[in-house]
C-alpha cells in the first residue's frame, strides 16, 4: 500500500483528540486509535455496549473476559474510572450529543459528507450496528480508511453509490494518502502523507479535491 | 409469598406459543440467555418473531442459530446480522439468503430506544438515526427545529429471555460488566420476563443501590448453564502482532 500503514492512519488520528474528550471508536483502523494516545493525555473511550473508560486490548489469554469486551467483541480492560451501561443509556450519549468524537471505518465518502460504511452491496445484506446513531449528536465525525478500494477503485466520490449510514455528517477522512476536511465547498487537501504529491491523491479520488496553498505533509 | 424462581429452563419457558415475538439479551459474546434459548429449541413451536442485537452470539456455545437450525424463526429483527467479515457464513445468513426467514434491519441506538419506549409505555418516538438512508423507508419524517427525524414506534414482545449475572425470588436482578447491555431493556418489554442467572440469591441480599432491574419487571428466575465455550473475537491490531498470528486470529473472528 502506497503511503501511511494502517497503523500510520490512526496515528495520525490520534493526534486530532485532545485531553478529556469523551471519543468512540469503530471496529477497524479506528480501533487502533487507542494504541497512538500521549500519556499525558485523557481520553475517555465509549463502546456502545455499555462501557466509559475502558482501556487497552487484553493479550493474556488467562485474563480475557467474555463479559467484558468492546462494541467489535474484542476483550478489554478496565481503566480506574470506568462504568457500565445499558445500551438505551448508551445511545443516550451518543445521539444526545455527549460524545465529542467518534471515528469511523468508511467505505464511500462524498464530497458533500454523506458516509457509507455499513454494506458493500455485492453482499446483499449488511450490520447497521451504531454508526447510524453515532454521526447524529452533532459530534466530529472523523473517518479512517484506505484512499481506495481492493480493486483501485476511488473511495472519497461525488456521490456515495452503497447504501448511505447518514448524509451530510463526516467532518474529516483520514486515508493512507491524505488528511481530507469536509467544507461547504468541497473535500479539501490538507496534508499528505509522506513522498505523495497532491496530483497522486487526486489521480485516485473521483470528487474534486480542493488544494490550498498552504498544504503540508503529514507530520506523524 | 412471591417466588419466581423456576427449577428448571423447559418449564421456564414451556408456555412460549407458535408465532410468540420473543426478546435475547446480548451484545457480542455477552449477555445471551443461551440456557433459555436451547430450552426453547427443544419446544415444538414455530413462526417466532425474534428481536436481539444480533444474528449469533460470538461464541462456539449455542446462541438462536439453534433455533434457525430447526426452522422456528419466521422473522428476525437486528441491528447486527451477519459476521463483518463475509467469509464466515453464519446459520442467520444461510437461512436468510435461502428466504427461510425474514430480516427487519434496525439501527442499534434506535433497537434500543424502542424496547425501552415499550417497557415504559412510549408508543412512538422521533429520531435522527436514518435519516436518509433506507431505514426511513414507509416512516413518517418531521421536522423538528429545522432538523429531519424518523417516527420510531415501540417494540414490544410477548416474551424476553434476559441473561443476568444474580437474582432472587422477586426478580431483582443485577448484571456482570458489558453482559448488560440490551437486557435490562428487554426485561421492561415484554409480557413475560425470564431471567437466566449465575446465581440465585436470598432476597436482602443485593444492595438496593446496585440493582439494576427491579423486580417488578421480571416474572421467572432460572439459573443457567455455564457456558464456558470459548468465544471468537475480531482482532484489528495488527500493529502488535505478527502476520501469521494475525492470520490464525482472523480464522476465529466472530464478528468481522
Amino acid at each position: 500500500m502506497l503511503g501511511l500503514t494502517r497503523e500510520l492512519i490512526a496515528a495520525r488520528i490520534a493526534r486530532e483528540l485532545k485531553d478529556g474528550d469523551y471519543v468512540n471508536l469503530g471496529i477497524g483502523i479506528p480501533t487502533m486509535v487507542a494504541d497512538f494516545i500521549p500519556n499525558d493525555v485523557e481520553i475517555v473511550f465509549h463502546s456502545e455496549n455499555g462501557i466509559l473508560k475502558y482501556g487497552p486490548i487484553v493479550e493474556d489469554p488467562e485474563k480475557m473476559d467474555a463479559e467484558l469486551v468492546n462494541a467489535g467483541a474484542q476483550p478489554v480492560s478496565l481503566l480506574p474510572g470506568a462504568c457500565f451501561f445499558h445500551q438505551a443509556d448508551s445511545f443516550a450519549m451518543v445521539r444526545g450529543g455527549h460524545i465529542d468524537v467518534c471515528v469511523l471505518g468508511g467505505l464511500q465518502v462524498s464530497e458533500l459528507g454523506d458516509l457509507a460504511n455499513w454494506m458493500i452491496p455485492e453482499r446483499g445484506v449488511g450490520n447497521i450496528g451504531g454508526a447510524m446513531d453515532m454521526v447524529t449528536g452533532g459530534n466530529r465525525v472523523i473517518v479512517a480508511m484506505e484512499h481506495t478500494q481492493p480493486n483501485g477503485e476511488p473511495r472519497l466520490v461525488r456521490e456515495c453509490t452503497y447504501p448511505l449510514t447518514a448524509k451530510g455528517v463526516v467532518n474529516t477522512v483520514v486515508t493512507n494518502l491524505a488528511y481530507i476536511e469536509v467544507t461547504p465547498q468541497g473535500l479539501v487537501l490538507k496534508e499528505v502523507a509522506p513522498g505523495v504529491s497532491p496530483e497522486d491523491v487526486q489521480k485516485v479520488t473521483e470528487a474534486r479535491l480542493i488544494i490550498p496553498t498552504d498544504i503540508k505533509e503529514m507530520n506523524l | 409469598m412471591i417466588n419466581k424462581i423456576y427449577s428448571s429452563p423447559d418449564e421456564a419457558v414451556a408456555d412460549v406459543f407458535d408465532g410468540a415475538t420473543i426478546m435475547l439479551g446480548g451484545f457480542g459474546p455477552a449477555g445471551h440467555p443461551l440456557t433459555l434459548i436451547e430450552a426453547l429449541s427443544r419446544l415444538d413451536v414455530r413462526n417466532l418473531t425474534v428481536i436481539a442485537n444480533q444474528g449469533h452470539a460470538s461464541t462456539d456455545a449455542k446462541d438462536l442459530s439453534l433455533l434457525l437450525e430447526r426452522r422456528q424463526v419466521k422473522k428476525a429483527i437486528f441491528t447486527f446480522p451477519v459476521a463483518a467479515r463475509k467469509s464466515r457464513v453464519t446459520t442467520f445468513e444461510r437461512k436468510y439468503r435461502a428466504g427461510e426467514v425474514e430480516l427487519e434491519l434496525v439501527p442499534q441506538g434506535t433497537l434500543a430506544e424502542r424496547i425501552r419506549a415499550a417497557g415504559a409505555g412510549i408508543s412512538a418516538f422521533y429520531t435522527p438515526a436514518g435519516v436518509g438512508t433506507i431505514i426511513e423507508a414507509g416512516k413518517e419524517k418531521r421536522v423538528f427545529n429545522g432538523r429531519e427525524y424518523l417516527l420510531e414506534h415501540a417494540l414490544y414482545a410477548d416474551f424476553a429471555f434476559v441473561k443476568a449475572h444474580k437474582g432472587d425470588r422477586l426478580g431483582n436482578l443485577v448484571y456482570r460488566k458489558a453482559a448488560r447491555n440490551f437486557n435490562p431493556l428487554m426485561a421492561m418489554a415484554a409480557r413475560v420476563t425470564i431471567a437466566e442467572v449465575d446465581e440465585i440469591v436470598d432476597v436482602g441480599d443485593l444492595d438496593p443501590e446496585i440493582i439494576i432491574t427491579p423486580s417488578i419487571f421480571v416474572k421467572r428466575v432460572v439459573t443457567g448453564e455455564k457456558h464456558s465455550a470459548p468465544w471468537l473475537y475480531s482482532d484489528h491490531r495488527g500493529s502488535l502482532r505478527s502476520e501469521s498470528n494475525l492470520r490464525k486470529r482472523d480464522r476465529r473472528s466472530p464478528l468481522c
